[in-house]
């Protein structure tokens, strides 16, 4: 059977859903990376306690999906300044295994913290009541709730991107990610843009899982699948490249689910092939710069 | 393929370690009871993606058999002293195969129940072939054991494959839903639930139209769900193999992508009651699946289930029920024979009929040791309808014992 143009299109749009996790994602731990140089493996653990911060807020104490759009992401920029504050910065100064060591570890503490608090199955979240619909697009209908995820991730994307483009913080920031030493001999002190660095990065991850939460399963190891993914992504995006991390994450999106409908035994594998031929080609991924930390 | 190999690796260097270790021959001489007590053990997922419906749950519905046992025998017990202990396999063959060991050598046990993931049930079934001590699988899907890879001391009790496939797949063709759309994981419990649904649709005059193989871990099922429809001729069902945070991923999916609404039902191979509180009733409305036990079926399943959540504070899964039901019927057979001598015990269970509360109209067959009961067809309520907790089944008809599971001389069973 050959797939025929709206077929083609509606993957497209799945693609381009699932590539707005990758890139919501992706912009977080690049941000990260750049800034403090940590490549934090509790990236997904953090995606999972957005999902599950959702769930109760909602559960518990009521909170709608709205208002955990909100306060789910601020919560988590405390929690991940405190994390930063208390541990990350200690191992900043020794081998970057350190850290990779200690967040992994993070992500194993959260996980069972998580488990045995709700165990393994996942838990319910209903969709909310405005986006239960779908939206007719040309040819064919999408669910309302996937087109607001993919134009929630797209605004925010590009709102990140032209805080760090056209603002004073912004420019502080990629100074300080791209020559930490230089930006200090000016008289910017570097070390107090690392904390809310650190925060905003996990904030965004946090607001990827409340995103997540109605409509994919909320459990402990949601993020452990997923972060294996984003790695690739932000690797062929290039280490530390804010830009490419998120271009990478909707087309690698985009790319495997035309990959689910041409060839469906490689849609696992493609991200990692092309991982591979990006390496090969442009080391540093294909917006990274050879003489960055990568 | 490499998995068994490092497993049984594993198995015989545990083995001589044990053996050289201890020294301790078979059961001891003139003892009726080895040891002077009776150990039964629980082998589960503690943790991982079992833990929910089975786990530390099943080991308290063991331990409510141990009590309704002795409260029925008081005195008259073969023995007073039974304990239970329980041991986590994290669904890994290799740690299943030597912590099946250990607890068969070390702590004593006589028995070992439920060891959920195929791979990990078939290598605690070798160790208790190689051992020669019973093993109850509750867990566990495969057909193999009772198949291939049986063996005298292994029982299967709760479900298996077939009896999903032919109980669901059978039944949702019979309503006139001839065409299908199968959906399963790329991997051993996958590809066989879906070629057991093939061959039970088939049988029942149904077509499937197309199957697709799914990545697993996965999150993303879109693709699948928008090719239903536009497959010809138009399937009537989408029959799913997926379990746990992957059939949770694609329920919610199929519910966003309204293929319910275009004339697409849904039907699951494997469900577990956990599942259908995770996505809360509404969105599997409809959905037909194939149930080993209902704690909500009969006055008889209220009272047991009403006791076990004043134990554990949740509602009884099948697994649980079936924990419960295949350890009091092993007390049951070392009261008959007088001894936990194994062969014995084996001998009073084989062809045993029984009725019990997990088990109805229930049978231990001798050429393969499937444990056939009834089971039941069951749809998933609307939330309008559940009127208490967990009340989320309708059951739409029993599936008589012999009817529900595969006939012995189908499943190459050479019992050693």
């Amino acid at each position: 059977m050959t797939p025929t143009e709206t077929d083609v299109l509606q993957q497209c749009f799945n693609g381009l859903v699932s590539g707005s996790f990758y890139a919501l994602l992706a912009l977080g731990l690049a941000v990260i990376f750049g800034m403090l140089g940590v490549v934090n493996f509790a990236h997904g653990a953090c995606y999972m306690l957005g999902a599950f911060g959702a769930y109760v807020a909602l559960a518990r104490f009521g909170v709608p999906f709205w208002a955990a759009l909100v306060l789910v992401p601020a919560l988590l920029f405390l929690v991940g300044a405190v994390l930063e504050r208390a541990l990350i910065r200690r191992l900043a100064p020794l081998d970057p295994l350190y850290n990779f060591l200690l967040t992994f570890g993070l992500t194993l503490v959260l996980q069972d913290l998580v488990k045995r608090g709700y165990g393994v199955q996942s838990q319910p979240y209903p969709r909310p009541a405005e986006l239960t619909g779908s939206v007719h697009l040309g040819l064919f209908d999408y669910p309302a709730y996937q087109v607001f995820v993919l134009a929630a991730s797209v605004v925010l994307c590009a709102a990140v991107w032209l805080v760090l483009t056209r603002t004073r913080v912004g420019l502080v920031v990629r100074a300080a990610t791209e020559r930490p030493e230089l930006t200090g001999a000016f008289g910017i002190d570097v070390g107090r843009w690392v904390t809310p660095v650190f925060g905003f990065g996990v904030a965004l991850a946090g607001l990827a899982g409340v995103l997540a939460a109605p409509m994919r399963a909320i459990n402990p190891l949601m993020g452990a699948d997923l972060v294996i993914a984003v790695f690739a992504v932000v690797v062929i995006g290039g280490l530390g490249s804010v830009f490419g991390s998120v271009l990478a994450g909707f087309a690698i999106g985009l790319l495997q689910a035309l990959g689910n409908l041409y060839v469906p035994a490689l849609s696992q594998t493609l991200i990692f092939i092309v991982m591979a031929a990006v390496l090969l080609w442009r080391p540093a991924g294909l917006f990274g710069r050879e003489e960055a930390r990568a | 393929m490499r998995k068994t190999t490092r497993a049984l690796c594993a198995a015989s260097a545990a083995g001589v370690l044990l053996i050289a270790g201890c020294g301790r021959g078979g059961p001891g001489g003139d003892e009726k009871i080895s040891g002077g007590k009776i150990v039964l053990a629980v082998l589960n997922d503690q943790s991982g993606v079992y833990a929910d419906l089975s786990g530390k749950n099943s080991v308290e519905a063991v331990r409510m058999a141990v009590a309704d046992f002795q409260a029925k025998h008081g005195d008259q017990a073969v023995t007073k002293n039974i304990e239970v202990i329980s041991a986590d396999h994290q669904n890994k063959p290799d740690i299943a195969n030597s912590k099946a060991q250990e607890l068969y050598d070390r702590q004593q046990a006589d028995t070992i129940l439920d060891v959920p993931t195929s791979s990990a049930a078939l290598a605690v079934a070798n160790v208790a072939k190689a051992k020669r001590k019973l093993y109850f699988n509750i867990g566990a899907a495969t057909t193999e054991l009772t198949g291939k890879q049986c063996n005298k001391y292994t029982f299967h009790y709760a479900y298996d494959t077939y009896m999903l496939a032919n109980g669901t797949g059978t039944a949702v063709t019979k309503q006139g839903n001839k065409n299908w759309y199968l959906v399963y994981p790329d991997y051993a419990f996958g590809q066989d639930m879906q070629k057991s649904f093939r061959t039970a649709i088939g049988a029942a005059g149904g077509t499937v139209v197309a199957a697709d193989p799914t990545p697993f871990p996965n999150d993303n099922f879109s693709t699948y769900l928008l090719k239903a429809p536009t497959l010809k001729p138009k399937p009537e069902v989408l029959g799913t193999m997926q379990a746990g945070g992957d059939l949770v991923n694609l329920v919610k999916q199929y519910n966003e992508f309204k293929l319910r609404e275009q004339g697409i039902k849904l039907s699951v191979g494997l469900m577990f009651i956990t599942d259908i509180h995770s996505l809360g009733p509404d969105a599997f409305a409809g959905t037909t699946f194939t149930d080993a036990w209902y704690w909500n079926f009969d006055e008889r399943n209220r009272q047991w289930a009403a006791q076990f959540t004043a134990r554990t504070g949740t509602r009884p899964s099948f697994a649980h029920a079936a924990n419960y039901s295949a350890a009091l019927q092993y007390l049951e057979a070392v009261q008959r024979a007088g001894t936990d001598a194994a062969d014995d015990v084996v001998a009073k269970l084989e062809g045993y009929q029984y009725d019990d509360v997990f088990a109805r109209h229930a049978s231990i067959r001798a050429q393969d040791h499937r444990v056939i009961h009834d089971v039941y067809l069951a749809e998933v309520k609307p939330k309008s309808q559940v009127t208490t907790d967990w009340d989320y089944e309708k059951i739409l008809r029993t599936i008589p014992a012999e009817q529900a599971f595969r006939p012995a001389a189908a499943g190459g069973c050479a019992m050693s």
